[in-house]
């Protein structure tokens, strides 16, 4: 049987030497959350409230955006901050529900690699693309590539 | 009994308007406001896996990525839509309450007020999203 501390035990001194992860985690879970209040916010209000919102996401939507490195930038910054507060907060989850161990340990795997991987190719994808893939039809292509 | 086992949970003395609720937790806006962080959370995190792979349909052909971004305007995923906007909305806000409580000692005693208010400014945020989302979805 497990036992839970009393509300008002004396805190346990964190290690004096090293890096106290847990304490740079907790921080960045609310540095990040605030700016990621701003950025999302904005994503959300440019893509869904301006103009026709969603019916006006396609193809040449993103195409325009991208092609400002602010948007890219913009973009980049929402992807990293997100997924690493995400897997975070899963990670807090899976310490919550779980007991150490090996399926604890496998989760946490999971998590770890869903996020490198969609960071990964999210940063590739916002930074190798093309506009104006040869060979697409061009009333799918963002208006700038024609001229 | 109640010196037996100093440092772990015993039958606390205190007033008896400030018992808990009949089940284990405690109920109340406290713990309401835990369980919806959690939950948007967690479904935050499930969608942004697959908006990043549908984004990523761009790499691939303008084709492939207007057929799955196609699926996001169809009136069923609009209301979807609505739902996820309300699950940021609220762990947004939350997320500003908790850091207030964490930081401010006002804020540590009004908890409970702090949780109203973030219903309130979501509600708030909802009535201007709602209606001009769902016009954009059914109107075109």
């Amino acid at each position: 049987m497990t036992t839970i501390e009393a509300p008002r035990t004396p805190v346990r001194p964190a290690p004096k030497r090293g890096v106290n992860l847990e304490k740079w985690g907790w921080i960045y879970m609310r540095v990040s959350g605030v700016v990621l209040i701003v950025l999302i916010f904005t994503h959300l209000f440019v893509n869904l409230m301006l103009g026709d919102g969603v019916k006006a996401i396609d193809f040449g939507f993103v195409g325009g955006k991208w092609a400002d490195p602010f948007w890219q930038w913009w973009d980049v910054a929402m992807l990293w901050l997100a997924l690493i507060h995400g897997a975070n907060g899963m990670r807090t989850i899976v310490n919550d529900y779980t007991k150490p161990g090996t399926a604890q340990k496998l989760l946490k795997l999971a998590l770890f690699l869903a996020a490198a991987v969609l960071i990964v190719l999210g940063t590739l994808v916002v930074f190798t693309f093309d506009p104006c893939p040869a060979g697409a039809p061009a009333d799918l292509l963002p208006s700038f590539c024609a001229a | 009994m109640p010196e037996s086992s100093a440092g772990t949970l015993t039958a606390p003395e205190k007033p008896a308007k400030q018992k808990p609720g009949g089940t284990l937790y405690r109920g109340r806006e406290g713990m309401w406001s835990w369980v919806l962080h959690r939950i948007t959370g967690v479904a935050i995190f499930f969608f942004l896996l697959v908006h990043i792979l549908d984004t990523a349909l761009v790499r691939v052909s303008p084709e492939a990525y207007n057929a799955v971004i196609g699926t996001y305007q169809t009136p069923i995923m609009g209301l979807g839509e609505v739902a996820l906007v309300g699950a940021i909305v609220f762990h947004a806000l939350n997320g500003l309450r908790i850091i207030l409580v964490d930081f401010w000692t006002w804020a540590t005693r009004h908890q409970k007020v702090l949780f109203w208010i973030v219903i309130a400014l979501w509600v708030v945020t909802m009535l201007a999203f709602t209606p001009r989302h769902l016009i954009n979805v059914f109107s075109h």
